[in-house]
């Protein structure tokens, strides 16, 4: 970071000023020429805090799609069926024993066990063939899409969290003054910060796996040079077996986690393959800090897009797609 | 279909002293005498729905072949473009909805439609040959999600989700461009002219250079080629080829609405150039006419199966993956490897000819 601010000064002031008005903007009581301006605060705080576990949950979908494309170089166009799946397989299990927490493990094991098998039959295949490959995932995910319209229907499900999860959480954050002097509170649905929480912790705990474990430094060796990798010795069919199975699961938690925020329906498939794949053109393709940075812009801008110019929401996302693009092609974080 | 072949009856084996009539290969009569005289044979129906629809698919397919065929760029932006058409003429020409319809005469309408689908198609390239291979792809398909997300949302140009409808071809010499016989020939006529445009920059300067940048970019910039300016220009013809085909296909069902350029018809412009091949042009001719047979007879097909109708995309799903999988040319691949089959000696298992 030091090392940005050295290199980029006038960024790095900009950023600061930026963020310090940020801060001032959640923490303070806004005078009312504020108010007058943009409105209350409450619907400014929501729109944050919905924003960033949005966000949340866009990295937990594009962390998995990007460390497959970074290793494999193989674009996954089916990874939005991926999370449409484990928030079909999720819902069922949460039906079925009752227990919300038990629909994670299962929607990771299941999704892990397709993806598995799709490495194993489909990709191993046509290995190195990446624009091939690439077309078989357009087909899969078209199969898979009518496959699930037929098993589950058109219907809407919505995991439910459990009583504990359900109720609103009391910040310290003010959102206004009422007349008689007291202050009043902001109010946040507890569950969307405990998955935010996970999702943080997740993306610690790759973050750690990727860095400073053996494992880690075998896929990292295998995302910059894959060849020598494999001339070394290391057994990197089982090394990408290991990374798709991850990222699939991880896209089957992330539909249990899209079905408790929202619901789980066709068309969703598209919807998450299409944010991340914005998400990591905008982060930088392969890289799990970038895919991070990539989710919380396109979440926030979702969510204050839809606040504040609720017309063009979806739009204001691939402005910031196509504005990466123009200037940073490789991504904010990618290497060229 | 298998009558039209690339490489040795083709124009290729042109022989000196022969006039341009006489090389055009036995094939190109056939075929061309047998779409001529179609209206003689078909039915109503087969001639608007199933010759004007295949035509129309495989001409906006046919950008896509010329990009990923010769430029070696997939992009999924084409039906987008194709929509951008179709919208133009229905904003600057004449439909139902008169509040945002201009009205103006189709000889101003068509040209203004499609410089503008030209300027955004050349736009998209300009974007999208930033990166290479794959994320060609990606960047295309989030390209077209944007352009339906905008046009369902915005209604003072667009008219949101409900797009225009009455958009209807002019009568031109008193024609009524969209009865059955007129209509196939429409788009018979503009099919056949972008095939053989196609035909014909492929074998130009500006088309061997292209094919030489998809196969070495490196090299054919150190020749003195700007790659890059070779590339958005590929994708500002395809776009042109999108254009035509987006207007004929707004004529067809006489609306355009955010649906028809959405995210499921962009995928089908790409299901139709790889089943039909990207290698030659008629490639995509033969894609859209698997296509739009699937399309419209699969329904009943799979009733009589006892299946439900709702299963097409099942259906067009395996296809692709079938021929994906086992013949990455699509169907012009297979009628190459069995002819190379055929040719092969039995015994010494060398082929025919050629390598």
């Amino acid at each position: 970071m030091t090392d940005f601010a050295r290199r980029h000064p006038v960024w790095a002031a900009v950023i600061a000023i930026l963020a310090a008005i940020l801060v001032w903007m959640i923490f303070a009581l806004w005078p009312s020429w504020l108010v007058d301006l943009i409105g209350k605060k409450k619907v400014f705080l929501n729109a944050l805090f919905n924003g960033i576990t949005l966000g949340g949950l866009y990295f937990l979908v594009a962390s998995g799609f990007t460390l497959i494309f970074g290793l494999m170089r193989n674009v996954n166009l089916a990874h939005g069926s991926l999370y449409l799946l484990g928030g079909y397989v999720g819902y069922e299990f949460a039906e079925l024993t009752g227990y919300w927490l038990l629909a994670f493990p299962a929607a990771f094991i299941v999704v892990a066990v397709f993806g598995i098998l799709l490495q194993l039959v489909v990709f191993r295949r046509m290995e190195g063939q990446d624009l091939r490959q690439t077309l078989v995932t357009i087909g899969i995910s078209i199969i898979m899409a009518d496959l699930m319209l037929w098993g589950w229907g058109g219907d809407f499900y919505n995991i439910s969290a459990p009583s504990w999860l359900s109720g609103p959480l009391e910040t310290i954050l003010v959102t206004a003054q009422k007349r008689s002097g007291d202050l009043v509170y902001l109010k946040y649905p507890l569950v969307r910060v405990v998955i935010f929480l996970a999702a943080v912790a997740i993306g610690v705990a790759m973050w750690l796996l990727l860095n400073r474990t053996k494992i880690g430094m075998l896929i990292r060796a295998g995302v910059d040079d894959r060849d020598m990798l494999s001339a070394t010795g290391a057994r990197i069919q089982l090394v990408f077996l290991a990374v798709f199975a991850f990222g699939a699961g991880l896209a089957g938690i992330a539909g249990v986690v899209g079905g408790t925020f929202q619901s789980v329906a066709p068309g969703e498939d598209i919807r998450f393959l299409l944010a991340s794949l914005v998400v990591v053109i905008v982060g930088g393709m392969g890289s799990i800090p970038g895919a991070a940075l990539g989710a919380l812009l396109i979440g926030l801008a979702e969510q204050f897009g839809s606040v504040y110019m609720p017309t063009y929401a979806v739009v204001l996302t691939f402005l910031i797609m196509v504005g990466v693009l123009a200037f940073r092609p490789q991504g904010l974080m990618g290497r060229s | 279909m298998s009558v039209f072949d690339p490489t040795e009856t083709g124009l290729a084996a042109r022989s000196e002293g022969q006039s341009w009539l006489e090389r055009i290969p036995i094939a190109y009569w056939v075929v061309g005498l047998v779409l001529l005289i179609m209206p003689a044979l078909a039915g109503d129906f087969m001639l608007f729905q199933i010759f004007g629809w295949t035509f129309i698919l495989g001409l906006i397919a046919l950008g896509l072949m010329f990009l990923g065929g010769y430029g070696g760029m997939v992009s999924l932006a084409q039906m987008s473009i194709a929509g951008v058409g179709g919208y133009m003429v229905a904003i600057f020409g004449v439909s139902a909805i008169d509040t945002i319809s201009l009205g103006w005469p189709w000889y101003v309408a068509i040209p203004i439609a499609l410089v503008i689908a030209m300027l955004f198609g050349t736009l998209t390239g300009w974007l999208a040959v930033r990166t290479e291979g794959i994320y060609t792809i990606m960047i295309t398909l989030a390209i077209a999600a944007a352009f339906f997300y905008f046009a369902r949302q915005n209604y003072v140009m667009f008219n949101g989700f409900s797009g225009f409808n009455g958009v209807l071809p002019p009568m031109l010499f008193g024609v009524d461009w969209r009865g059955p016989a007129a209509f196939y020939y429409l788009t018979l006529f503009w099919a056949a002219l972008g095939y053989l445009v196609v035909l014909y920059i492929s074998r130009a300067p500006f088309g061997l250079a292209l094919q030489g940048v998809r196969d070495n970019p490196r090299r054919m910039s150190a020749l003195g080629y700007n790659v890059t300016a070779h590339r958005v220009a590929a994708y500002t013809f395809a776009s042109l080829l999108a254009a035509i085909g987006g207007i004929l296909l707004t004529w067809q069902s006489a609306q355009i609405s955010p649906g028809t350029a959405g995210i499921g018809p962009a995928i089908d412009i790409l299901v139709i150039a790889v089943i039909g091949g990207m290698r030659h042009p008629v490639g995509p001719f033969i894609g859209a006419f698997i296509y739009v047979i699937l399309k419209t007879y699969a329904i009943d097909a799979l009733v009589t199966l006892g299946l439900s109708g709702e299963r097409f995309q099942l259906l067009i799903g395996i296809a692709f993956l079938v021929i994906v999988f086992w013949s990455p040319d699509g169907i012009i691949g297979l009628w190459d490897r069995l002819r190379e089959n055929r040719k092969r000696d039995p015994l010494t298992g060398r082929g025919g000819e050629g390598p």
